[in-house]
């Protein structure tokens, strides 16, 4: 699944949020746009979601047609009456039931399967969202800041699930965040975003060696990131 | 338990103490229940007034369920409803009884009908109350993984309806018990409402407080075993 985003504007009440905004993801490729808090990133992933429409622009799908897009929102929003397994299969054709229970014993969630949300800790209920979203068989998955106010050890523990998840459904995923570190821990290339409107102002490509290792090597990536950042202000 | 033992024992003393036939002692009008529930007349007119209760209570519940949910989601079906609704909330009971009784006839179509608008612009506003509390998150959650609109209203709305319906069914019995009774009173030849009125007119309060005592025990009997257990179902998940 590959995806090329061209929003021109998007704007609320005049002010403009959005402002040429450009970018493709590849096929099994994971992006990062990593941007402050505030610049518009949860209105772009609606806008790619197609939960918000009303803005000026494309969204180009290679074949013209719609793609199955699991989406993991900054809260997990499950359903709290509903257990862990319900609420991945309510999301599910009855055909996929199998596959759900399959991804759950494989993310080491099968012991929760019957608990209510409500009982789950942040970091076991975003690691179910997570399943969730990969479960219908994504094409692309849509991240919203998944990793926020969780230590860094639980952070870690969902982006090894994440990880997991997405070797095992060929998928594309893109992720927004204002973490760079995590946002390097994941990636394979990062698009940094300027505060409102929203435009991106650097790219860096994660060198193959250092994608998706350990938390010094997300370290020097970020630094890389900052530096890039940096010279991208100096030149104005 | 044990304060309802103490009530019947207390209640028996008095009135053997003032000996009057306007306060008959409990064992005499547990007699009284025993008698006309031998004779079948109490089990039958229970029966029929349980039978409008339940009819009318479904109809109030499911219309005021619907008109509810729609006032909280469009904003325009609550603009153009809104103070039909409050009329309807503030009528007296009797004036929609009467004028039931006079446009429909002394029918049990205008008896079902006159109990259940009593009943549903309580249900509305209460049901109002939760839609316009609707989880937004949840619903576009919804959305994004394409949930249709059946599975949408049964996993993501409904459940978040389900204290305030409640509230509603647990108000709304408690109107529907009481206006029943008058309903039945003023234009109907049986139900519980019918004898009370029969002996009201003997001036039997034995009479009056035997069919009041098996109503009351019916009432108790559908809030314990049913409301409640029913309650305690939709709200497992809150732990």
């Amino acid at each position: 699944m590959s995806l090329l985003v061209r929003v021109r504007r998007k704007a609320f009440d005049e002010k403009p949020v959005l402002e040429g905004l450009e970018f493709d993801l590849g096929e099994r490729e994971i992006v990062a746009l990593v941007g402050p808090s505030g610049c518009g990133k949860t209105t772009l992933l609606k806008i790619i979601g197609g939960l918000d429409s009303d803005y000026d622009g494309t969204i180009g799908w290679p074949d013209g047609r719609a793609p199955r897009i699991g989406t993991i929102f900054q809260e997990p929003r499950l359903l709290p009456w509903r257990t862990v397994r319900q609420n991945l299969t309510l999301v599910l054709p009855p055909d996929a039931h199998a596959a759900a229970e399959e991804l759950l014993r494989h993310l080491g969630l099968w012991s929760f399967r019957d608990s209510f949300p409500p009982t789950l800790s942040l970091g076991m209920a975003r690691r179910v969202a997570i399943a969730r979203a990969f479960a219908i068989a994504p094409e692309l998955v849509l991240l919203d800041e998944p990793f926020v106010s969780l230590d860094p050890e639980m952070a870690q523990r969902s982006r090894d699930v994440l990880l997991e998840a997405w070797r095992e459904r060929a998928t594309s995923v893109l992720l927004v965040t204002h973490d760079p570190v995590g946002a390097a821990a994941l990636a394979d290339r990062i698009l940094v975003l300027s505060p409102r409107p929203a435009r991106i102002v650097a790219a860096i490509e994660v060198p193959a060696a250092q994608r998706r290792g350990d938390r010094a090597t997300a370290l020097q990536v970020a630094a890389q990131l900052e530096v890039a950042v940096g010279q991208h202000l100096a030149r104005g | 338990m044990l304060s309802l033992l103490g009530f019947f024992v207390l209640w028996e003393v008095v009135a053997r103490l003032i000996g009057s036939p306007l306060l008959p002692p409990a064992s005499a009008v547990l007699a009284a229940i025993a008698r006309e529930t031998a004779s079948g007349a109490l089990p039958e007119n229970l029966a029929i007034t349980m039978a409008r209760v339940i009819v009318a209570f479904v109809i109030a519940m499911v219309l005021g369920t619907v008109l509810g949910l729609a006032m909280g989601v469009w904003r325009r079906v609550d603009v153009a409803l809104d103070s039909w609704v409050t009329v309807l909330l503030n009528l007296p009971a009797v004036v929609v009884i009467v004028l039931m009784y006079v446009w429909f006839g002394m029918n049990e179509f205008a008896a079902v009908a006159a109990v259940a608008l009593n009943k549903l612009p309580s249900t509305a506003v209460t049901v109002r109350e939760g839609a316009r509390a609707l989880d937004h998150d949840l619903l576009e959650m919804a959305r994004s993984f394409g949930m249709r609109r059946w599975p949408v209203i049964r996993h993501v709305v409904l459940p978040q309806i389900y204290p305030y319906l409640f509230a509603a069914a647990r108000s709304g019995l408690a109107i529907i018990w009481k206006i029943v009774l008058v309903v039945e009173l003023l234009g109907r030849s049986n139900g519980v409402g019918f004898e009370i009125q029969v002996y009201f007119q003997l001036f039997d309060v034995t009479g009056i407080l035997a069919y009041t005592l098996a109503f009351i025990l019916v009432v108790q009997l559908i809030e314990r075993g049913l409301l409640q257990p029913l309650e305690r179902r939709a709200s497992r998940w809150r732990r």
